[in-house]
């Protein structure tokens, strides 16, 4: 067999997981971003503040983060796909626009590299402890898409994933990522000749006179008009009329926050993302997600060799919780361990939906440093 | 047909969204007014005009016109609008505030609007009051007067809104009162006209919450107050500074010239890409 030759080998790059997000909101069309210094995220910013304007995006640094998502929104509202990145104090900051977003269905990507907290807390240590944050930190009732990525590849794979989700279902999308997934510097091939499928936002097609901003449709996001294409129309944060009005009428708020939760949770098999290692006749499952599942991912071959049967369920999609994959894995499996960087937040979770099921093990660590192969391993074997 | 009416027809919600929220008196309806003549002697389109306003009797008005609409949180109008702007510079962007939401909760915002110089026309009614919420004090309230958390007297000072405008580096920034609606409509063209962040600060009068636990009367006698303290900039510049003590400037306070933020960044773009590489 020939040898390939230095043109025909694939362009395999050496990036940080915070470039790999730039790249992939690049590839997924990002052209505006706004954010504020905040480590360990501030690689996303350096980064896009050079490459966004080659090609005639916006990169621009505000005075905060409450001050970034806004600009983002803005963006976006204006037609421009969007992003912001922080990290726990400044995704704190951004709960209230984050919100507003929500209600008025405004598609834009946020990646929260996570810090240990509370406050200042660990800027530079790894962590996993904005999962609640993620789901719940902005107030009132509302369906949110939560991702999460592992490696490199991943924090480029799911940027794309997250600008996709949030154009198609007009809904915020937060990417979570471990300090040590962003910092880290993976191998990976990175080629604008690779198929990627990249969504933009339905447009309307009808014209302006018929057009009723938030109508209800078979997949329960309307289509969106851009500021100045023709289409004026009223944007709001106050809960509001299928014509963007604000409304207090109990029979159209409860419509509508109907739709909203209903525009996500009838696509929950699209949006929930999952992978499954040996878990076919495992009677441990480890249910992990981000640095984590790579620790998890050795202890589960380590335990095979000694012969546990044991399987690795990586959650990549985090909010809505994968109901269906831990039902998934409870056909075989007593015992389910949940090795996280927080004070059990998934965990909670999976023993919400376990219903009882199976044991639950919490294998929890918030000093700052990584869970390792050696402690899931112990813990197999433990329960087993 | 009246030219009033005709704007009316033109350019208000009028089949959809009123009676308005506002009480009868209130001066948001002449700046309001006030901003829409501005508009139509210009010439904009309508679907090239965006109105953003944040949160307050004023967040309210965006929804009454019919332009490209967005009202959002308290405080944050001013980065929304910065993010319209940039994503799509061939918009006109006005942005309505109130003075707790522009210079309370959004006061950071407001000073690195103007600092940054960004493309938008903030007009602020300031009414030295939280009117929406029931008349709580705000960072304009005059020392010594009773709002509804201030019962025994505000023991604060308060802000100048237009001469913080300046001094962050607004390159226009203009003030009237809701009594002189002609010059509103004046310094509301030159702002919309000027590029690069212009302020108009509109003193408005709170008959409703301000006005009455101040005894200051109705709102006609408040707006006879407004005529009775307000002093053109021409003529403070001719009288002794103890005769200004208690009066309030009205007219342009500056208009200068200073690099616009998307002018400039679509050099740093130039720059980029002759720097090339991936």
């Amino acid at each position: 067999m020939k040898k390939p030759s230095r043109r025909e080998k694939k362009p395999e790059v050496l990036l940080q997981g915070n470039e790999a997000v730039v790249e992939g909101a690049l590839r997924a069309g990002c052209r505006f971003f706004a954010g504020y210094p905040i480590t360990p995220a501030t690689e996303i910013s350096e980064v896009l503040s050079v490459k966004l304007p080659r090609v005639d995006g916006t990169f621009i640094q505000m005075e905060d983060e409450i001050a970034s998502l806004g600009a983002v929104i803005g963006a976006s509202l204006a037609g421009v796909k969007s992003m912001t990145a922080t990290s726990g104090p400044g995704f704190s900051l951004m709960q209230e626009n984050l919100g507003l977003a929500i209600i008025a269905e405004v598609p834009c990507v946020i990646v929260d590299v996570m810090r240990g907290g509370p406050s200042t807390g660990l800027p530079t240590s790894p962590s996993q402890s904005d999962v609640m944050q993620a789901r719940w930190g902005t107030h009132g009732d509302h369906p949110i898409i939560v991702l999460s990525a592992s490696t490199v590849r991943e924090c480029y794979d799911m940027t794309i994933k997250a600008f996709n989700f949030s154009e198609k279902f007009r809904n915020p999308v937060i990417l979570l990522i471990d300090e040590v997934v962003a910092h880290m510097r993976e191998k990976m091939v990175l080629s604008d000749q690779e198929e990627v499928e990249i969504f933009d936002r339905v447009k309307p097609t009808v014209p302006p006179e018929w057009y009723i901003p938030y109508e209800d449709t078979p997949r329960g996001v309307p289509a969106m008009a851009n500021f100045g294409e023709g289409y004026r129309y009223h944007v709001t944060g106050l809960t509001h009329d299928v014509r963007g009005f604000p409304t207090s009428r109990p029979d159209e708020i409860g419509p509508f926050i109907d739709r909203l939760h209903r525009k996500i949770s009838q696509h929950f098999s699209e949006i929930q993302m999952a992978e499954y290692d040996q878990t076919d006749d495992a009677e441990i499952t480890v249910v992990a997600y981000g640095s984590v599942a790579r620790s998890a991912k050795r202890a589960v071959r380590e335990a095979r060799e000694k012969g546990i049967k044991v399987g690795l369920l990586k959650l990549m999609t985090l909010w809505p919780f994968m109901r269906s994959a831990v039902e998934k894995v409870l056909q075989t499996s007593k015992v389910l361990i949940v090795p996280e960087m927080n004070m059990g937040q998934v965990s909670r979770e999976v023993k919400r939906v376990s219903l009882g099921m199976a044991k639950v093990s919490t294998l929890n660590k918030v000093d700052g440093t990584i869970i390792t192969p050696p402690e899931i391993l112990n813990r197999i074997v433990e329960v087993s | 047909m009246s030219e009033g009416t005709k704007l009316i027809y033109k350019y208000l919600r009028h089949q959809k969204k009123f009676p308005h929220v506002w009480c009868p008196g209130c001066g948001i309806g002449i700046m309001l007014g006030a901003l829409i003549r501005a508009i139509d002697r210009i010439g904009y389109e309508k679907d090239e005009v965006v109105l953003i306003s944040g949160i307050g009797c004023s967040g309210r008005l965006p929804v009454y016109v019919d332009f490209n609409t967005l009202h959002t949180t308290h405080g944050r109008a001013l980065t929304f609008a910065t993010g319209v702007k940039l994503a799509r510079p061939s918009l006109k962007v006005i942005v309505v505030m109130g003075d707790g939401d522009a210079v309370a909760i959004g006061g950071n915002h407001f000073i690195h609007a103007a600092r940054r110089n960004i493309d938008v026309t903030a007009i602020i009614v300031n009414n030295s009051i939280y009117g929406m919420t029931g008349g709580q004090s705000s960072p304009t309230t005059p020392y010594g007067m009773r709002s509804a958390t201030t019962v025994y007297s505000n023991i604060e000072q308060s802000f100048k809104i237009s001469e913080l405008a300046v001094t962050a580096g607004a390159v226009f920034v203009g003030r009237g009162t809701v009594y002189h609606a002609k010059l509103l409509d004046s310094l509301m063209e030159k702002a919309f006209l000027k590029p690069g962040f212009s302020v108009v600060e509109v003193v408005a009068h709170c008959h409703t919450q301000y006005g009455r636990v101040n005894r200051l009367g109705s709102a006609v006698e408040m707006m006879e107050w407004q005529r009775d303290h307000a002093v053109t900039v021409e003529k403070a510049a001719t009288l002794p500074p103890e005769e200004l003590q208690d009066k309030t400037l009205i007219g342009v306070l500056v208009d200068r010239e200073l690099p616009v933020y998307q002018d400039e960044y679509e050099r740093i773009r130039e720059r980029a890409k002759a720097a090339g590489g991936r």
